[in-house]
C-alpha cells in the first residue's frame, strides 16, 4: 500500500528530524545520547508550548504574531507581582494564564466580529503587549523567590542517568493534551473544518464564531503559559524578551507540515518541528566552528522547502478534481 | 402517492433586497417520496428560495410548514433541525477533511466527549454503501475525490441529518454523463425510501427524466406549478422565459434580412471544446455579422463564448483567422487579434470597482498600447467625455467611481471601454442583463449601428427577443451543444423555442 | 469647504499637525532652526532625517500593499544591503576611493533587486499568499544578513560612504534628498506612466484586470522589485548614517512600521488605490511621535502601546463589518447571508 497523501508533509518531517538526528550522531562525538534529546526538550519548551497554540490557530487559517510579546508581558508581570509586589506564585501564575487567555480572546472576537486580517489584528496586539512591558518596567526585573528558583534547578532524573525539566514536562503534557483535542473534540475537529472552508463551516452549522475566538485565547494562554516557563527558564522578567519569537514559532508549525492556508496539519508535526529547530541549534553548537545565524538560514530554507512541497501537493490535489 | 399532503409547504413568500424584489409571492409544495424541479432562468429567485428555506436569508412576508406545523427558519441550524438539507452547487464541504468526517462533523459519535473514529468511519462506509451504493475509503480527505462524489458524500451528510426534504442544489452542472445517471440512480433509491427531493436544475432532458412535479418561477414570481408530464418541453421553455405560444407574434426584427454580402470570415472555430462546459462545435463569424447565441442558462453559451477570447483554455480545436493564423490562449492574444468581451459576471471580470469611469474607460486601451505609451490626462478626459456623451453614460462625470453607477451605466462604461480598442469582433455576454429598458434599447441600438459599419458581434442574451432583434444568425445551444444554427427565414421565436426545448 | 475633509490627505496631516503642535507648546524650540558650519540642525531636520529609511521602505510598502500584497521581508532587506555595502568597503585597502563607494552601493542595490524579484516570484508565478511568500526572506533574510557580517558590527571608516546618510547637501542632509528622488521617481512611474492605473487595478480586481488585457504577473513582480530596490536604499542610508552594518538590528521592524505608515496614509490593506505622499506622511508621523515620545521623556518603548492602537483604530474605521455591527445592532436574529452583506438575487 502505497503511503497516504495526507501523511506525506508529517513523514517529512519525522524523518528530516531522525536524519538530522542521526548526522549529527555520527559527526559528533557526545551527540547521540538521551540526554542531548532531552536537552533539546529542555531547552525548547516554551517554544514548544507557544508553537502548539499557533497550530491551533494556523489550523484554523488564522495566525497570531503577537505570541512573542505575550511571553514577554508574561515574564514581566509575573517578576513584577512576585518579586516587587511580593505576590505569592501561586496567585500569580494562574493570574498571568489568564491575563494570556483574555488578551487572545479579545484579539479572536475582534478578529471575528469586525472581519480585520488577523495579520493585522495580532500586529496590534504584537506591540500593545510589548509596550505594555515597558509601562511595567524598562528594565530586567530578576526573580529571586524560591518558588521559581526551585522550579528552575529542579531536575527529574529518569532511568538511564539523563534527567529533565519541570518546563519540559509541562511542555510535552501541552502536546499531549492538545495532539488529543485536535483529534478527538468536537472544538478540535472545527477547527480543521473551519480552515478547510469557513463559508462551509458556517453553512454546516459549526460553532464558527465560538471556535474561532476559542481559538485565539488558546493561543493567548499558550503563549502565557510559555512566558511562565520562560520565566522558570530566565528567572528574570524583560521586555526585550522572545523578541522575533512568533516567527521561530510560525516557523516550527509550518515546518512541521502545517499549511499555513489552514485545514491541513498535525500538532505532533509541529512537535517535531520544535525539534528540528532545536537539532538545528545542538547541532551548530556541535559543530563549534557554524555561527547561530546559520539557524536562521537553514530555518528558512527549510520554510521554502515546505511552502513548495506543500503547494505542489495541493496543486496535484486540485488538479485530480478536475 | 400524489394523494398525501405536502411534507413541506411553503405559501406566499415575499423576499425584498434593497432596490431589488426577489421573491414575490412564492408557493412551493414538496411531497413525499417525489423528486420535484424548481426551474426558472436567471434572475428567477431559485438561489434566493432555497437561501430562505435553508436559513441564510430571512422571509419578509409568509408561511413555511413542515408536516403540518408551521415553522420558522433562523439560521442553516435550525433548516437541518427541521429536517432540511441542502447540497450546494459549489459542494459546501471542507476538502481538507475526510470523507467520513463530511459526513458527520458537529455531530460525530462519542464517548465521554472523545470522538470514537472507528465507529465515525464505519458508520460513514455503511450510509454510502446502504444508501447510496457507492464503495470509498472514508478515511481519505475528500479533495481527492472528484466532485461528483464529493456530492454524494454532501447527500449522505444530508441523509444522516435524517432529512425528510432534500434539496439538491444545480447538483448536475459539473458532471459527466455517467456522473449523471449514477446521481440519478440515487435520487429515484431516496425516492423510494419517502424523501421528498428538490431538484434545481437547468437542464430540461434531465427535469424529464427525474421529475414528477415541477415549480416555475419567472422575475421572482411564481408562474406555476405543474405535473412533469403533463408539460410540454415548448410549454416549459415558454414559462420560463415568459411568453404564451398564442401570443408570441414576430417583432419586426431590427437585423436586415441574412445577406450572402457579408465580409470576408473574421474568425471560425474549428471542434471547438472544453470539458464539461462545451462539446465540440464549428462556428464561423464574419465581418459585419451579429450572431447570436441562444439557450437556457448553462446551455454552454457562456463558455462557447469565453473560448472565443482566451477567456479559458480549450481542450480541444482552434480558432482559425483570416491569413491562416490560429490560436487565442490568453485575454492578451484575443486582444490583440482586436476581440473584445464584455462578460456576464460585470462584477467579478468587468468593472474595477474602485477606479473612476475615464480610467476604467481607458483601461483596456491602455494594457494594449503597454505601460509607457501612456494616454495624456487630457486624452484620457477627451476620450472619457466622448464616450460618455455617445453612450449616454449618466451622470456624466468621467471622475466619478463606477461603483456608485448604476448597472447599466457600469454596463456602458464597459462597452466604452471595449470600443476603445476598436475591436473586430465583440463579444457581448447577457450585455443588457439587469439594467433598465432605456440602456437596454440603447446598446442594442449601438450593437447594430456598429455592425453596420463592419464589426462582427457574438451576442448572448437570455431574452430571445433580444437576441432575434438584434442578430443575423443565431446559434442555438442545448445541454453543451450546439444544435442548431437558424436564418434568414427560419428565425422567429417558435424556431428557436422548439430547438432549445429539443426532443 | 466641506470637501477639504474628504482628501486623503486630510486626516493624515491633521494628526501631523497636531502632534507638532503639541510638540511647540511642550517645548517651544522644537522648530527652531540653527545654523553650524553650513548645517542646519533642529528637531524637524533630525525627524526628516531619521526618518528617511522608513519613508523609502513605505514607498515600496505601498505599491505592494496596493496590489493586494505585503511584504515582510522589507527589514531583512534592510539589513542585507547595508551588511553588503559594508563589507565591500571594509574589503578595501582604501576606503575613501570612489569607485570602490560604487561598486559596493551597486552590489547592494543589485542583490536588493534579486530578493525583491525573489519575493515577486514566489507571489506571482508561484501563486503563494503574499504574506506566507515573504515570511521566508523575513526570517532567511536575517541570517543572511549576520553571515554577511560575520555576527559582528562591520564598521566602516569611509567619509564618502558617510556622506549618503550622514553628510549634507545645500545645508539639508543627503538622505533628505535621496528620499525626495525616490518619491518623484516612484510619483513619475506610477502617475505619469500608465503603472500606477494597473496596479490599482490588479489590487482593486485581478480577474477584471486580466480580462482587459494587463499582464498581472509582470506588474505584480514589478511591485515586489521596487520594493526590495526601496528597502535596499533605505538600508544603504541607515547603515551609512552610523557608518557600519548591524545584521542583527539593522531595520528590525521596518516591515511592520511601513505596513503602518501606508495604512495610515490612507492606502487600504484591501489593496487598489495608494497614495504615496500620504505615505509620506504616515511616516513622518510615526517619526514624529518617537521623537515627540522621546522628547517628554516617556520610555520610547510605549510608542508600541500607541502604535497599536492607531493601528487598531485606522483598521476599525476601514471595516465595512465594524459599521454594519453597529448598523444592524438593534436587529435580533442574524441571517449568516444578510451579515454578510451580499445582496445579490440570482
Amino acid at each position: 500500500m502505497s503511503l497516504n497523501r495526507k501523511y506525506i508533509p508529517i513523514v517529512v518531517t519525522i524523518l528530516l528530524f531522525i536524519i538530522m538526528f542521526v548526522a549529527g550522531s555520527f559527526r559528533y562525538t557526545g551527540f547521540f545520547s538521551l540526554q542531548v534529546l532531552m536537552n533539546l526538550l529542555i531547552d525548547n519548551a516554551f517554544l514548544l508550548i507557544t508553537a502548539v497554540g499557533m497550530s491551533f490557530v494556523i489550523l484554523s487559517g488564522g495566525i497570531d504574531l503577537s505570541v512573542g510579546s505575550m511571553i514577554a508581558l508574561s515574564t514581566m508581570v509575573s517578576a513584577s507581582l512576585v518579586q516587587q509586589h511580593g505576590w505569592p506564585p501561586v496567585v500569580v501564575i494562574p493570574l498571568v494564564l489568564l491575563m494570556g487567555a483574555a488578551f487572545g480572546s479579545g484579539m479572536g472576537a475582534i478578529i471575528h466580529y469586525f472581519k480585520i486580517q488577523p495579520f493585522i489584528v495580532t500586529l496590534a496586539g504584537m506591540f500593545m503587549a510589548r509596550g505594555l512591558c515597558y509601562v511595567i518596567s524598562i528594565d530586567t526585573i530578576t526573580i529571586d523567590n524560591s518558588f521559581y528558583t526551585a522550579v528552575a534547578q529542579t531536575k527529574i532524573t529518569l532511568p538511564g542517568g539523563s534527567f529533565i525539566s519541570i518546563s519540559a514536562i509541562i511542555a510535552l503534557i501541552v502536546a499531549a493534551v492538545a495532539i488529543y483535542t485536535a483529534h478527538y473534540t468536537r472544538f478540535g475537529r472545527n477547527v480543521y473544518a473551519l480552515g478547510g472552508s469557513e463559508q462551509s463551516s458556517l453553512l454546516m452549522g459549526l460553532p464558527v464564531a465560538r471556535t474561532k475566538i476559542m481559538v485565539y485565547t488558546l493561543s493567548g494562554l499558550c503563549s502565557a503559559l510559555a512566558g511562565v516557563v520562560f520565566t522558570f527558564y530566565m528567572l528574570s522578567g524583560y521586555g526585550l524578551h522572545a523578541v522575533g519569537f512568533e516567527l521561530d514559532t510560525i516557523a516550527a508549525v509550518v515546518i512541521g507540515g502545517t499549511l499555513l492556508t489552514g485545514g491541513v496539519g498535525y500538532v505532533l508535526g509541529t512537535f517535531f518541528g520544535v525539534l528540528i529547530q532545536g537539532v538545528i541549534q545542538t547541532i551548530i553548537s556541535f559543530e563549534g566552528t557554524l555561527s547561530s545565524w546559520w539557524t536562521k538560514i537553514v530555518i528558512g530554507l527549510l520554510l521554502f522547502i515546505f511552502i513548495l512541497l506543500q503547494r505542489v501537493l495541493s496543486a496535484r490535489g486540485s488538479s485530480l478534481k478536475r | 402517492m400524489s394523494a398525501q399532503e405536502p411534507i413541506l409547504q411553503m405559501t406566499k413568500i415575499h423576499k425584498r433586497f434593497p432596490g431589488v424584489k426577489a421573491l414575490c409571492d412564492v408557493d412551493l409544495r414538496l411531497y413525499p417520496g417525489e423528486v420535484h424541479a424548481l426551474m426558472g432562468e436567471n434572475g428567477a429567485g431559485k438561489s434566493t428560495l432555497i437561501k430562505v428555506l435553508t436559513g441564510v436569508y430571512s422571509i419578509d412576508e409568509g408561511k413555511v410548514e413542515m408536516e403540518g406545523i408551521s415553522i420558522s427558519i433562523n439560521s442553516p441550524l435550525e433548516s437541518q433541525a427541521a429536517g432540511i438539507s441542502t447540497v450546494y452547487q459549489e459542494v459546501n464541504l471542507c476538502p481538507n477533511l475526510t470523507v467520513a468526517e463530511n459526513i458527520f462533523i458537529g455531530r460525530e459519535p462519542r464517548r465521554f466527549g472523545r470522538i470514537l473514529w472507528k465507529e465515525m468511519n464505519r458508520r460513514a462506509a455503511e450510509i454510502l454503501s446502504e444508501r447510496l451504493n457507492v464503495q470509498i475509503d472514508v478515511t481519505e480527505p475528500l479533495r481527492m475525490y472528484s466532485v461528483a462524489v464529493q456530492q454524494l458524500v454532501a447527500i449522505a451528510r444530508a441523509l444522516d441529518i435524517s432529512a425528510k426534504v432534500l434539496i439538491l442544489d444545480e447538483p448536475t452542472s459539473s458532471l459527466d454523463q455517467n456522473e449523471v445517471q449514477q446521481l440519478f440512480r440515487i435520487m429515484r433509491k431516496l425516492k423510494q425510501d419517502g424523501l421528498a427531493i428538490l431538484f434545481v436544475t437547468h437542464f430540461l432532458d434531465q427535469m424529464y427524466e427525474i421529475s414528477d412535479r415541477v415549480t416555475i418561477l419567472r422575475n421572482g414570481e411564481f408562474v406555476g406549478e405543474y405535473m412533469a408530464k403533463d408539460l410540454s418541453r415548448l410549454d416549459l421553455v415558454l414559462k420560463m422565459i415568459g411568453k404564451e405560444l398564442s401570443l408570441l407574434e414576430d417583432l419586426p426584427s431590427l437585423a436586415e434580412d441574412y445577406k450572402d454580402s457579408f465580409g470576408e470570415v473574421m474568425v471560425k472555430a474549428e471542434n471547438l471544446s472544453r470539458k464539461g462546459a462545451i462539446e465540440p462545435f464549428d462556428l464561423s463569424i464574419r465581418k459585419g455579422e451579429v450572431v447570436g447565441l441562444a439557450g437556457l442558462l448553462g446551455s454552454g453559451r457562456t463558455e462557447a463564448a469565453r473560448l472565443f477570447f482566451g477567456a479559458d483554455k480549450p481542450d480541444s480545436g482552434k480558432l482559425i483567422f483570416p491569413g491562416g493564423s490560429e490560436g487565442v490562449h490568453t485575454p492578451r492574444e484575443a486582444i490583440k487579434r482586436r476581440i473584445a468581451f464584455c462578460s456576464e459576471n460585470r462584477k467579478t471580470e468587468g468593472i474595477i470597482g474602485d477606479l473612476t469611469v475615464r480610467e476604467n474607460i481607458i483601461l483596456a486601451l491602455q494594457a494594449k498600447q503597454g505601460v509607457f505609451r501612456t494616454l495624456s490626462r487630457k486624452q484620457q478626459d477627451e476620450v472619457a467625455v466622448e464616450y460618455i456623451r455617445m453612450l449616454n453614460i449618466n451622470p456624466p462625470n468621467p471622475d466619478h467611481l463606477i461603483k456608485n453607477l448604476s448597472g447599466g451605466n457600469q454596463q456602458k462604461v464597459l462597452l466604452a471601454r471595449w470600443l476603445l480598442t476598436a475591436p473586430q469582433l465583440f463579444i457581448l455576454d447577457e450585455p443588457t442583463r439587469g439594467i433598465d429598458i432605456g440602456a437596454k434599447a440603447e446598446i442594442q441600438k449601438l450593437v447594430l449601428s456598429l455592425s453596420r459599419q463592419g464589426m462582427s458581434f457574438l451576442f448572448i442574451s437570455s431574452e430571445l427577443e433580444e437576441v432575434l432583434r438584434v442578430s443575423d444568425r443565431i446559434v442555438v445551444l442545448r445541454d453543451h451543444c450546439k444544435v442548431k444554427e437558424i436564418s434568414d427565414k427560419d428565425m422567429n421565436q417558435q424556431n428557436i423555442m422548439q430547438a432549445i426545448a429539443g426532443g | 469647504m466641506g470637501k477639504i475633509y474628504k482628501h486623503h490627505l486630510f486626516w493624515p496631516l491633521s494628526v501631523l499637525a497636531a502632534l507638532l503642535l503639541f510638540n511647540l507648546f511642550y517645548s517651544p524650540d522644537f522648530f527652531s532652526i540653527t545654523m553650524h558650519d553650513g548645517h542646519l540642525y533642529g528637531s524637524l531636520i533630525d525627524i526628516l532625517n531619521f526618518g528617511a529609511p522608513l519613508i523609502l521602505v513605505a514607498i515600496g510598502m505601498t505599491l505592494v500593499v496596493a496590489t493586494k500584497g505585503i511584504d515582510l521581508s522589507v527589514g531583512s532587506i534592510v539589513a542585507i544591503s547595508g551588511a553588503i555595502a559594508c563589507l565591500t568597503i571594509s574589503k578595501g585597502a582604501d576606503q575613501n576611493v570612489m569607485g570602490l563607494i560604487l561598486t559596493s552601493v551597486l552590489i547592494a542595490v543589485g542583490l536588493s533587486l534579486f530578493l525583491g524579484a525573489w519575493n515577486g516570484l514566489l507571489v506571482s508565478v508561484g501563486g503563494i499568499q503574499p504574506i506566507i511568500a515573504t515570511l521566508i526572506l523575513m526570517v532567511a533574510g536575517r541570517g543572511i544578513a549576520q553571515l554577511v557580517t560575520g555576527g559582528q558590527i562591520i564598521t566602516v571608516t569611509s567619509a564618502k560612504y558617510a556622506y549618503l546618510g550622514s553628510g549634507s547637501l545645500a545645508t539639508l542632509p543627503f538622505s533628505i534628498f535621496v528620499v525626495a528622488a525616490v518619491l518623484v521617481i516612484a510619483l513619475l512611474l506610477t502617475r505619469k506612466t500608465a503603472l500606477g492605473l494597473f496596479i490599482e487595478s490588479v489590487g482593486c480586481n485581478p480577474s477584471a484586470s486580466l480580462m482587459s488585457g494587463i499582464r498581472a504577473n509582470g506588474v505584480i513582480l514589478s511591485v515586489y522589485v521596487f520594493c526590495g530596490l526601496c528597502a535596499g536604499i533605505a538600508g544603504l542610508l541607515l547603515s551609512s548614517n552610523v557608518s557600519s552594518a548591524d545584521g542583527n538590528n539593522a531595520g528590525l521592524w521596518y516591515e511592520l512600521d511601513a505596513i503602518l505608515a501606508v495604512v495610515i496614509g490612507g492606502t487600504s490593506l484591501n489593496g487598489g488605490r495608494f497614495y504615496l505622499t500620504g505615505t509620506v506622511i504616515g511616516a513622518l508621523i510615526i517619526q514624529t511621535l518617537t521623537t515627540t515620545i522621546y522628547m517628554i521623556g516617556v520610555p520610547p518603548e510605549i510608542t508600541l502601546v500607541v502604535k497599536a492602537f492607531v493601528v487598531l483604530a485606522v483598521c476599525l474605521i476601514q471595516s465595512d463589518s465594524f459599521w454594519a455591527v453597529f448598523a444592524s445592532r438593534w436587529k435580533t436574529r442574524h441571517y449568516p447571508g444578510e451579515k454578510e452583506g451580499i445582496h445579490h438575487v440570482s
